[in-house]
């Protein structure tokens, strides 16, 4: 299926080659529910076409080593690296960031007001790779235990908050979730 | 109101991902530059050649320091020191490089793809020079870093109190021993950004820095450019990606980026890279503490000598960290007999910088070493002997006898030490954890408790202001020069505001770290901010209250006195009291702010609803903190686990503890990352061998316990508010409190420790040479 959505620009490419540039392709992906079309070069890393592209810019690049997790956005419903990810790698595929998490009247979802009212970030960096991370993990398991959610964030770096009031804000919502189920 | 637990406004943004970073800022036309950076610790410059890099695809231009000698000038000194010796720093080095990672050239190109892809191709002809990646190296090294300072000394400063030699000659006890201690990088999740426009028709350049000190920013743009500073408007955004020190140092970007968009006649922007932030974003580096201690058979001290030796990398803008280390040795303890004296050493390693702490947590660290030293010693409880020496609440001021980094003597405000400590003490339960550490240790675990007390020097000088206005809407503009990095000055300063003014918080907007907003600001670092731009925003609020209800009680021909805010959101308005009378907010802003045009203004009535308040506190103010710490260690891998933590706090009248809880939770992860994890690590010629996030580990979630806080609020006598800082404070004791407690779980194998970080390997090998394994 990806490699159907990829169409070869044939005259872009000559274009681009004559100017010793290189080949740009035609990729088809779903972000946040809205199908796009974006023309990029084989080597375009998600994270920037998110940002540049599709101007999401709530995705942040932290470190392009895939270590830190700050551009973490769910492919396909699933945490992912969109720094360490080729753009023309997901086309076709679903792609959310944390653009898509507030309620549709703009007010914050639940989890996100559950940061706010914990205080579970400062310099807000990191937060939507985190926020991501939670998102597909609440899915999963809507009532998670402490050592649960620190797992499911242990791939992300957070130079402020330490973690604990962040960790806090998910118990809080792992609360939530509780007592709804039951 | 001041002491309210309010959530952050700032979050609203944040959270959806509408956050306004310097790399989210849209400029139309933007073009992108990357720097070529030295790949040599040490080497003259023979040539470079940009021809293939100028010709590749998407490339504006490439520059070297012979494309730009208008702007490459020598810059001045960040923080001049009689001590300090005098180098030159300029935007791109003309001769030779000092350090792997800095600027030779750069490039700009359309995509920051192009940019890199260019970067590549410029070719630098470099002759090869002995280079230093440790201190010692350097102190030997054959050829100076620097013209004419051939032992590569960058400083060399004394302080002496008492006389230290005859109470070392005399006393009962003396312990002599070398303390090392490395720390690191800033690591803000975003690294240095800068983009910058310049606008032909007014002749101005517009920077988007994400600085801690916008201020002083602009004063080195223009001394490069030789222009006055109104030419230069530099705005650190709402939101940056934190801080930490490093990015209130300053940086060759800064100059080259917006002279090339007034050249290029496009907006200009830098991001850096991961790996740039490891190579060419200042850091704190290795310190070497040389102690000798005199003390009675009760471990009382008698007098301390510390000479240290700090490497200052490559280039020594001020003594900021060496000055700072020095002067928290003494911290909480009563110490007769002072002498600190330190060398601050050239070495070719990316100059060094304040860091989260800034030389505190290494001052602390040497002292809670040597009362861990005195314990060990006359078989006395560790916390026991640092109550003993403990300066008493009846004390304050106390004069500790030395100068302290701000100029002024070195002279505490005020604080409650022995209380913090003992309410630390019941809070973990002490006597309870020794219990349980001898039963763990009979049970074969190696378990420890370390126990440290801090004094932090905050609010250092010289002034930060702030401008009120009320807008003719009624609502209330509250305006400062240092900008946030996540502290949640937007959150915080409304609420100074609306507690002076007596208005909701809701009703004021505050703007930071703009240049074009307010004329004069120093920055954000050191634990400064609130208590030199709260009490001007204080003053300021005060004073267009005052305007306003002058101006109001002139048209309701009552006293300002009998005067009130009442109501809320847009029904708010200024009543007299008792009576139904009032006018709404907006209305009598509107009186004052524009009147009727041609028409003279009610007599009593005040123009212009505006003030503008600087504030200069007399000298630092001083926090204090308290942390003992459970851990057991694994005899095997050498991991630390921590059992239990509690931390206290101190920092005067607090305006939002939800908000100084994030502060110090934060320094403490920063804290505990410094003593186990992270340290920056060079080849003994200067190659920088940690260049990543893989082989440099900063601690996620799974290796952070949760924290016991506590607090004690002492008012700082030297501002109308009683504020101190809180940015710094969690750091501070953490190096010390852990490698206490790691020393005190290995104590029945003999091991004792002079040196921090402590990663697993390391602790492996304190282990595996233990003397009583």
């Amino acid at each position: 299926m990806s490699e159907l959505s990829i169409q070869h620009s044939t005259r872009n490419a000559a274009d681009e080659r004559q100017r010793g540039g290189s080949v740009t392709h035609t990729v088809k992906l779903t972000v946040n529910g809205v199908e796009r079309e974006v023309a990029v070069e084989p080597r375009m890393l998600l994270a920037d076409t998110l940002r540049q592209q599709c101007g999401l810019t709530g995705t942040h690049i932290g470190c392009e080593q895939g270590v830190c997790g700050a551009c973490t956005v769910l492919v396909d419903g699933l945490p992912a690296r969109s720094c360490l990810l080729f753009t023309v790698a997901v086309a076709g595929r679903e792609i959310e960031t944390v653009e898509s998490l507030e309620n549709p009247d703009g007010s914050l979802n639940s989890l996100q007001q559950s940061f706010q009212d914990h205080h579970g970030l400062q310099c807000g960096f990191c937060t939507a790779g985190i926020l991501m991370s939670l998102t597909a993990l609440f899915r999963e398991e809507p009532s998670p235990d402490e050592t649960t959610v620190r797992d499911q964030v242990q791939g992300h770096l957070c130079r402020c908050t330490g973690y604990q009031q962040l960790v806090e804000a998910a118990m809080a919502e792992s609360g939530r979730n509780a007592q709804v189920t039951r | 109101m001041i002491g309210e637990r309010r959530v952050r406004r700032e979050d609203l943004r944040l959270l959806r991902g509408r956050g306004r970073y310097v790399d989210d800022i849209d400029l139309p036309g933007l073009a992108h530059m990357a720097v070529v950076r030295s790949t040599q610790p040490h080497a003259l410059i023979r040539g470079i050649d940009t021809s293939a890099a100028a010709t590749a695809p998407g490339v504006l231009g490439v520059y070297t320091a012979a494309d730009l000698p208008e702007i490459n000038r020598p810059w001045p000194v960040h923080l001049a020191h009689a001590s300090l010796r005098k180098t030159v720093m300029r935007a791109l080095p003309d001769e030779k490089v000092r350090y792997v990672g800095e600027p030779v050239a750069v490039v700009v190109a359309e995509t920051r793809y192009q940019a890199e892809d260019a970067c590549e191709l410029v070719e630098v002809d470099y002759e090869p020079l002995p280079g230093a990646g440790h201190l010692r190296v350097a102190m030997e090294l054959p050829v100076p870093i620097h013209d004419g300072i051939e032992d590569n000394v960058a400083a060399h400063v004394t302080q002496t109190t008492g006389d230290v030699d005859a109470a070392l000659a005399k006393a009962p006890h003396v312990l002599r021993e070398t303390f090392r201690i490395n720390r690191g990088g800033g690591h803000s999740m975003e690294g240095r950004a800068v983009a910058a426009r310049y606008d032909r028709a007014v002749g101005e350049f517009q920077v988007f820095d994400a600085t801690q000190t916008p201020h002083q920013i602009r004063a080195l743009i223009a001394h490069c450019y030789d222009l006055p500073e109104e030419k230069i408007r530099v705005v650190a955004p709402p939101d940056v990606g934190g801080g930490f020190g490093p990015k209130a140092g300053k940086y060759p970007e800064e100059i080259i980026v917006p002279w090339l968009a007034k050249l290029l006649d496009r907006p200009v922007k830098f991001i850096e890279d991961r790996y740039e932030h490891f190579v060419s974003c200042t850091q704190e580096h290795l310190q070497e503490h040389e102690v000798e201690v005199a003390y009675d058979d009760d471990g009382r001290l008698l007098g301390l000598k510390d000479v240290f030796h700090q490497d200052t990398g490559a280039y020594a803008p001020s003594l900021i960290v060496p000055l700072i280390a020095g002067t928290t040795v003494p911290g909480p303890y009563k110490i007769p007999n002072l002498h600190i004296e330190f060398y601050s050493i050239f070495t070719n390693k990316v100059p060094s910088s304040a860091v989260r702490g800034a030389g505190r947590p290494q001052g602390v660290y040497v002292m809670e070493r040597v009362m861990d030293r005195i314990a060990d010693d006359l078989g006395l409880d560790p916390a026991d002997v640092r109550a003993r020496n403990l300066i008493q609440e009846h004390e304050f001021p106390y004069p500790v006898g030395l100068t302290f980094r701000d100029g002024s003597p070195l002279t505490y405000d005020s604080g409650n030490y022995p209380g913090l400590l003992q309410k630390g003490l019941d809070k973990i339960d002490y006597a309870h954890q020794r219990e349980l550490q001898a039963k763990r240790r009979a049970e074969g675990a190696l378990r420890g408790i370390g126990v440290s007390v801090a004094v932090e020097g905050v609010g250092l000088g010289p002034f930060e202001g702030a401008t009120v206005r009320m807008e003719s809407s009624g609502r209330i503009t509250a305006i400062m020069g240092a900008p946030p990095q996540g502290q949640g000055f937007e959150t915080t300063y409304a609420q100074i505001v609306s507690d002076a003014f007596g208005v909701d918080a809701d009703l004021v907007d505050v703007v930071t770290g703009d240049t074009g907003a307010i004329a004069y600001g120093v920055g954000t670092f050191a634990s400064r901010v609130m208590a030199t731009a709260g009490p001007a925003m204080t003053t300021a609020a005060r004073e267009v209250k005052e305007k306003l209800f002058q101006s109001v009680a002139a048209v309701l021909e009552v006293a300002p006195e009998d005067l009130e805010i009442r109501g809320s959101d847009e029904n708010t308005e200024i009543g007299v009291r008792g009576t139904q009378v009032g006018m709404p907010l907006a209305q009598a802003a509107r009186m004052s702010n524009v009147g009727s045009p041609g028409v003279t203004m009610r007599a009593g009535t005040v123009p212009g609803l505006t003030a503008t308040s600087y504030f200069n506190p007399s000298s630092a103010g001083y926090s204090s903190s308290v942390q003992i710490i459970v851990v057991e260690v694994d005899q095997g891998t050498g991991e630390v686990e921590i059992v239990e933590w509690v931390v206290g706090h101190d920092c005067g009248k607090v305006i939002n503890p939800l908000l100084v809880e994030g502060q110090v939770l934060g320094g403490i992860a920063h804290g505990l990352s410094n003593a186990l994890y992270e340290e920056s690590l060079y080849s003994d010629d200067g190659v920088p061998l940690t260049t990543s996030f893989l082989d440099y580990p900063i601690p996620s979630a799974r290796e952070f316990p949760t924290i016991g806080l506590y607090d004690q609020e002492t008012p700082s006598p030297l501002n109308p508010l009683g504020v101190k800082g809180a940015g710094e404070a969690g750091t501070l004791g953490v190096p010390a409190v852990i490698v206490s407690a790691v020393e005190d779980a290995l104590r029945p194998l003999g091991v004792r420790i002079a040196t921090c970080p402590l990663s697993p390997g390391r602790i492996g090998d304190l282990i595996a040479e233990a003397p009583g394994r």
